[in-house]
């Protein structure tokens, strides 16, 4: 019974965790159709920003869940405005670009931080069911990720913003004619989904550690997660996760860590291979 | 009456709730040249797609000279003997005009062959002049009958022509119905037009679509005056 | 002219190849031979791409996964066998029937642009992940032990066909890898000017018309992808002939510099990715030892290489070759005229005759005006004064 409580959890965990590092490009894929390749290294730049804040004396709450957000969120616009729009409809040039940027961002944080791990421990302590222990921070994560998807839902469904939102993802040339700057709505949601990938980035700091490469340990997964589920950035990713991350967690306990990522890897090239548009391509047409 | 060419059965094409071509009893003889009228949106180019492979249609039957073709590649379509020009000038700008109609050429006949049909091509379609320009820098029109070299070089024994007249000049115009009348000794054509002086310049039989559906069929001189083309081209609805 | 001038092309190509290949040896020191194959194999792993993304349109992210298990197969293989000539052989085969698999699933599934990026990104990290954690002994494949993280420093060196244990020296190395990097250059050239090959180009420009054309436009990327693997294996087992095979052979980064070779040196060509992978090579290494010297450390490759990957896509997104390309073609028109702005009033009048389009002050840059201009520089300042 405790097993299978921590089982249950394990899973949770790692659904959540795919929600929480894809959902930031989630937002970008869906909205511009863009696949920015520097999505490994905002989340990075949330952890380090984070840190940094930390380390200056700033409350560990307030750095992670604000000042990392910020941060990204800033930096995300400044890119928008001097890279991504240069390149709209140039689906590949996007995708060497912002590979480019990863690559500047994985250089440029080396050269100011050092090649070394900085790490904060975890804060909430531990949780104990039965036998097993485990961290109560990891709990946490699971309900931030539920909180974000039932925002962003909310957000979508209720606010003007999200009006602009869905249509833009329905249908960008008529969203303009209706007198939405595109470029004002591209350049906001850039700028969000920057934000989240620095705050994701700021929270998984404590679990993770930070170091100028931990993108490319994100990158993958999000990428594949995102694609797998398709247009609909909140049902697309949560469905994906939730596929991906029972996959991965089961190979893992049956078999070896390693093994749960190969075979969460080859799912997901199985699923593309039956569903080419992701999951939302073809069930869920007009989810969110 | 011989077995046709080309028939479909039912033929119906859903996009979601659009039902863009709506179970359409379609038949050609062999080396006839059919006219495809109708207003923008009638779905006539999605005709096309589905008998071209472009798309896979939803229900019905496509049958070339008794075979079901409905649902195959494009590619085992083609090689059936079907050949189309599409709406949009659909060639390889990157490459030169005689490279365009020899690869068109060259997938029925292999080597020197290759080369003399491709020849006759440019010459049929009278683009001989411009064989070394690079087809991404001709006008539209150039581009039109580049493409129409390419349906006719492989001397397919069905062709179907997405509005051929389309920004074309005069002359140009001329020479494709020369063309066209040419073609229909020996092949079977599709020709889908909005210019009416096009059609009555080469038409016999027409086919009007409307609402994904056959509206009318009969000769050109009867479906030119018939009430109910003239309200569906001005917008009326008909009865 | 125009004739002429590829058939120049190939013999500059021909003629610098093959100085590179007797040259070197005769005067450079080991190190800098080492180094020259390491060259030659990553430029051959260029060219794989340069086929399969320039002319194919197929954008490969994960190109090192054909590498890595060319040089893997080569080394396992060899290691069990004794003698190397089969394991080469090998080499090239594996990553080809790997290809072949990779790329049924893929083209067949009529999978798009992007997707297929992601894929083939998947599938190299799934090699790399793989490979990584292979330490230990039920790794070992018969007698070679894959070596986790370590990979396998113990890789043989290639010895003459037929006698195991005549190890080649570096020199041979180097001068078969030069040579098979000839040899592939000219191999793809060949291969494109084949029906094959033309049939490849037209489907990067127009997909569904070659499939109206009644080419199975499946067969034909397969094919293509094939070959590119081969090739890549080939890379794989001479770069294994010169270093040693680690997992680091399937990783992100490499995969990302045979992208950004292909890129700086120009989609479209063959040399040029050839050109561009020598130039990012020599630029990463100097950066490597620019990195060491007190005031430089801010110096980091990786910077460098983002921020030159981000001005390509951006300034020169055709890359150096048609920058190359252009700069001849201005020199060549403005050479002769060191002060185009003083061309007398009438002559403009006489060039644009010929045709009524375009500006007054584009026609002194125009071709026709070269008949009235001698072609010495002094002479054109004769002309204008």
């Amino acid at each position: 019974m405790d097993y299978a409580a921590i089982l249950a959890l394990q899973i949770c965990s790692a659904v959540a965790s795919l929600v929480l590092i894809s959902l930031g490009l989630a937002v970008i894929f869906g909205m511009m159709r863009v696949i920015n390749l520097a999505h490994g290294e905002f989340l990075m730049l949330g952890g380090y920003a984070a840190i940094t804040a930390y380390n200056n004396g700033v409350n560990l709450w307030l750095a992670m869940l604000i000042v990392a957000p910020l941060t990204v969120g800033l930096f995300g616009i400044v890119v928008e405005r001097l890279i991504i729009r240069h390149l709209y409809g140039r689906l590949i040039d996007t995708m060497l670009a912002t590979w480019g940027l990863s690559l500047a961002m994985i250089g440029f944080v080396t050269v100011v931080f050092g090649n070394t791990v900085s790490g904060i421990s975890a804060p909430l302590g531990s949780l104990t069911i039965g036998a097993y222990r485990t961290g109560a921070y990891e709990v946490f994560l699971v309900l931030v990720a539920a909180v974000l998807l039932v925002a962003g839902w909310a957000v979508l469904r209720f606010t003007r913003l999200g009006l602009i939102a869905r249509g833009t993802m329905q249908n960008a040339a008529m969203a303009a004619a209706l007198g939405v700057s595109p470029s004002l709505v591209y350049a906001v949601t850039f700028g969000v989904g920057a934000a989240l990938s620095g705050l994701v980035g700021g929270l998984l700091a404590p679990l993770s550690g930070v170091v100028p490469t931990i993108g490319a340990a994100y990158i993958a997964k999000a990428f594949i997660t995102v694609i797998s589920g398709g247009a609909a950035i909140l049902s697309g990713t949560a469905i994906a996760s939730g596929l991906l991350g029972t996959i991965n967690t089961a190979m893992t306990f049956a078999f070896t860590p390693v093994l749960g990522e190969v075979a969460l890897l080859a799912a997901a090239v199985i699923l593309l291979r039956i569903l080419p548009q992701g999951i939302t391509g073809r069930f869920f047409q007009r989810s969110l | 009456m011989t077995a046709p060419i080309l028939q479909t059965r039912g033929l119906t094409m859903r996009f979601g709730g659009v039902i863009a071509v709506n179970g359409v009893d379609f038949s050609l003889q062999e080396a006839e040249l059919r006219c495809l009228i109708g207003p923008n949106g009638a779905g006539k180019s999605t005709f096309f797609k589905c008998l071209t492979g472009q798309l896979r249609p939803s229900h019905g039957d496509v049958l070339f000279r008794g075979h079901s073709i409905a649902g195959s590649q494009s590619h085992a379509i083609a090689r059936h003997g079907v050949g189309i020009k599409t709406q949009v000038p659909s060639v390889f700008d990157g490459l030169s005009v005689r490279e365009n109609v020899w690869l068109a050429a060259a997938r029925v006949n292999p080597g020197r062959l290759a080369d003399t049909m491709t020849d006759a091509a440019l010459q049929r379609v009278g683009i001989g002049a411009i064989a070394g320009r690079m087809v991404g820098q001709l006008a539209h029109g150039q581009r039109q009958l580049v493409e129409l070299a390419m349906v006719v070089a492989p001397e397919p024994d069905l062709i179907l022509l997405d509005e051929p007249a389309a920004g074309m000049t005069d002359d140009e115009v001329d020479r494709l119905v020369d063309l066209i009348k040419e073609l229909n000794k020996r092949h079977a054509l599709v020709v889908v037009e909005h210019d009416m002086q096009f059609i009555r310049r080469v038409a016999r039989t027409v086919t009007v679509f409307h609402q994904g559906a056959i509206l009318v069929e009969g000769d050109v001189a009867d479906i030119l005056v018939d009430a109910r083309v003239r309200d569906v081209y001005l917008g009326r609805q008909a009865a | 002219m125009s004739r002429l001038l590829p058939v120049l092309g190939n013999i500059a190509v021909l003629v610098a190849g093959l100085a590179a290949l007797f040259g070197l040896p005769a005067f450079a020191e080991t190190y800098v031979i080492i180094n020259a194959t390491i060259f030659a194999s990553f430029a051959i792993l260029a060219l794989s791409l340069a086929l399969i993304w320039g002319y194919a349109g197929i954008l490969c992210f994960g190109q090192a996964a054909f590498f890595g298990l060319g040089g893997y197969t080569y080394a396992v293989a060899a290691i069990n066998f004794g003698d190397t000539t089969g394991a080469a052989a090998l080499a090239v085969a594996l990553p080809a029937l790997f290809a072949a698999l990779l790329g049924y699933f893929m083209f067949w599934g009529r999978i798009s642009d992007v997707y297929l990026g992601v894929i083939t990104l998947t599938v190299s990290l799934i090699l790399y992940r793989f490979v990584n954690q292979t330490a230990g002994e039920q790794w070992n494949i018969g007698e070679a032990p894959l070596g986790g993280f370590n990979g396998i420093p113990s890789t043989p060196i290639l010895n003459w066909p037929g006698r195991p244990g005549e190890q080649l020296a570096p020199e041979n190395i180097f001068s078969l890898a030069a040579g098979l990097l000839i040899l592939v250059y000219f191999g793809c050239k060949a291969l494109l000017a084949t029906r094959f090959g033309r049939v490849v180009v037209a489907i990067r420009e127009n997909e569904a018309r070659v499939a109206l054309l009644g080419y199975d436009t499946r067969r034909y990327k397969l094919a293509i992808f094939v070959v590119g693997g081969a090739v890549a294996g080939l890379s794989g087992l001479m770069f294994a002939n010169s270093v040693f095979v680690s997992p680091t052979m399937f990783s992100l980064p490499v995969s990302g510099q045979i992208i950004i070779w292909v890129i700086i040196g120009g989609l479209g060509t063959l040399i040029g990715p050839v050109i561009g992978c020598i130039l990012m090579q020599v630029l990463t290494n100097w950066l490597g030892t620019l990195n060491q010297v007190p005031g430089f450390g801010w110096v980091d490759p990786n910077l460098v290489l983002g921020v030159i990957l981000m001005v390509f896509v951006l300034l020169v997104p055709k890359g150096l070759m048609a920058l190359a390309a252009d700069a001849v073609r201005w020199v060549v028109r403005n050479l002769p005229f060191p002060r185009r702005g003083k061309v007398p009033e009438g002559r403009k009048g006489d060039v644009r005759s010929a045709s009524a389009t375009g500006s007054h002050l584009e026609s002194v840059h125009t071709s026709p005006f070269r008949r009235f201009a001698p072609p010495s520089p002094s002479g054109g300042r004769k002309s204008s004064a």
